[in-house]
């Protein structure tokens, strides 16, 4: 079985909310993912059962749509701007070779996914960011789509689920892409100005440009455990100060402990948790 | 034209480039240092304060790199930390509520990486500055007057004019780091800084910014005094405008939407 058909064909099919359906069967010649975390290996049946997480609470990473089906209420994702997808702007070497091959790999048009939703039954805007995507990075047409979302959801008087995964903004595109930072932001003001909700969830990795812009500016910042959350690549901090880094730098748990994160939930009971958030912003106060 | 944009990042970087200190003394009057974020420090490497141009009361905000190897080492190489960016705002805010225009002033290779910059939210800081700066209801002119590195850049330039000095650069990574990321080797820099479109034509051209300054006699006396004949002209259209807001969100909504297939599929 190709690994592309068993991702969207998994043996134990996935209920939304990520329950699985049928009681988990082991196979023999299935293949298994071995946990960084743990170096244990695990049968990919039985991660999925487990929404992708390890035994030992490693959460492995999902790509968007996957990432969709555990949030979303059954077929209440109804996609926005599929369609749009970044061009070649400044004719950057390699780059239209690296989209196509990103394109088949991920089976995306973008390294973002923006659309309405329903979680637990609570009307949303959601978007969703691709890993798989050129590690989800920003270029012109991933901002676009974003400040489309949050400008959607003004319109129509909507929170915005936003969970981010990126390498930051998309050098290709240059200044083009450093400057959806500063766009989508005005739109995440604007939606925030009209006194509407934002809640971030941070996933593995988020860094760069999407760090310092959207993936900071939520009402309620909740992180994934374990996941690596920075403005500064690693590699980066380590050669520019010579100095090792400190155990559990830039990670969920680093984040929440100085101050930057308002909590860390595991992803079996995001939907709960973000359903709870969304129905009680829902509610008002005295209006 | 000969001058490759290699050329124009070095020319940037160069040590006897004027500083955003020099800039200050320059164009405006009484300028008075006011420092500290009130939170954690005070980051030398951004200088801010009060000050007049022609008169006018004004708030002045520079990445400031250093003059001499001791000084610039003290300034942190005009790398800002989170407390820079915070002071910064502070500063932004004070002059909203005393309906004083802003004028920043760029140099910067980025947003400083550090350990304690990222145990104090570097990230945070400069994402709070372009969501702050978006709503910030008092004129804003940002000039980019030698290097423009990234996010430690932009975090400073949310204006309603975004100036650029002839062989000042503006991009979204360092040629170096782009060419080690992408061919992993950073002596393909010349290659990286031609690609990614970092030039104040360029700039121009893409529509990032909205005026290119030349710099033939960068640093004289002339040279600020028309710099400041610009700046002041500029001040008083931008207090006279009342959608100065919904046209800075404008500015910046427009960037980037032309670049794609698919636009409009609904
Ligand atoms: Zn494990």
């Amino acid at each position: 079985m190709s690994i592309l058909k068993f991702r969207y064909n998994p043996k134990n099919e996935l209920e939304p909310g990520g329950r699985s359906a049928a009681p988990v069967q082991q196979d023999e010649s299935e293949p298994e993912r071995t946990c960084p975390n743990c170096r244990k290996s695990t049968p990919v049946s039985r991660l999925w059962a487990n929404q992708n997480v390890c035994p030992c609470g490693h959460h492995f990473r999902l790509g968007a749509r996957q990432r969709i089906g555990l949030l979303a209420d059954r077929d209440s994702f109804r996609e926005m701007d599929a369609a749009l997808q970044s061009c070649d702007p400044l004719r950057f070497s390699g780059y239209e070779a690296k989209l196509e091959s990103a394109r088949l790999s991920s089976g995306e048009a973008e390294a973002v996914l923006c659309g309405t939703a329903a979680i637990q039954g609570q009307p949303c805007c959601l978007f969703v960011m691709e890993p798989g995507f050129m590690m989800g990075s920003m270029g012109t047409a991933v901002g676009e789509k974003l400040t489309r979302l949050f400008e959607y959801a003004l319109t129509h008087r909507l929170p915005v689920v936003g969970c981010t995964v990126s390498g930051g903004a998309r050098m290709q595109e240059g200044l083009l892409s450093l400057m959806q930072m500063a766009k989508v932001s005005g739109a995440v003001r604007r939606h925030s100005d009209a006194g509407l909700f934002y809640l971030v969830l941070l996933t593995d990795p988020t860094t760069g440009g999407v760090t310092a812009s959207f993936a900071m500016e939520g009402d309620i910042i909740l992180a994934e455990p374990g996941a690596t959350v920075g403005f500064a690549g690693a590699r980066v901090i380590e050669q520019t100060t010579r100095k090792a880094l400190p155990k559990g730098f830039q990670t969920a748990e680093f984040l929440l402990e100085h101050g930057f994160a308002d909590a860390i939930v595991p992803r079996s009971v995001h939907r709960e948790t973000i359903g709870y958030l969304l129905a009680l912003h829902g509610e008002g106060g005295s209006q | 034209m000969s001058i490759s944009a290699y050329d124009r990042v070095k020319t940037a970087r160069d040590n006897k480039r004027p500083t955003g200190l020099d800039f200050i003394h320059g164009l405006f009057t009484d300028f008075l240092e006011l420092h500290g974020d009130r939170r954690f420090g005070d980051d030398p490497a951004v200088v801010g304060g009060v000050a007049r141009l022609e008169g006018r009361p004004v708030t002045v905000i520079a990445i400031e790199r250093g003059h001499g190897t001791k000084d610039r080492v003290a300034r942190g190489f005009g790398s800002p930390n989170p407390e820079g960016y915070r002071k910064a705002l502070r500063l932004m805010r004070q002059a909203e509520k005393f309906h004083r225009p802003v004028v920043c002033l760029i140099d910067t290779a980025g947003a400083c990486c550090g350990i304690g910059a990222e145990e104090r939210g570097q990230g945070q800081a400069i994402a709070e500055n372009l969501t702050a700066m978006m709503g910030l209801n008092t004129p804003i002119v940002s000039i980019l007057i030698g290097e423009g590195g990234s996010g430690g850049a932009l975090a400073l330039a949310v204006a309603d004019r975004v100036w650029m000095l002839e062989n000042a650069v503006y991009s979204v990574i360092s040629p170096e780091g782009c060419a080690s990321i992408l061919w992993k080797d950073a002596k393909k820099a010349d290659e990286a800084a031609k690609n990614l479109k970092l030039t104040a034509r360029d700039a121009l051209t893409l529509s990032v910014v909205e005026r290119m300054i030349g710099e033939a006699d960068l640093g004289q006396p002339p040279f600020y005094a028309r710099l400041r004949a610009m700046l002041s002209r500029e001040l008083t259209v931008l207090s006279e405008q009342d959608a100065l807001l919904s046209q800075r969100y404008e500015w910046f909504r427009r960037i980037g939407t032309a670049e794609q297939e698919g636009n409009r599929d609904t």
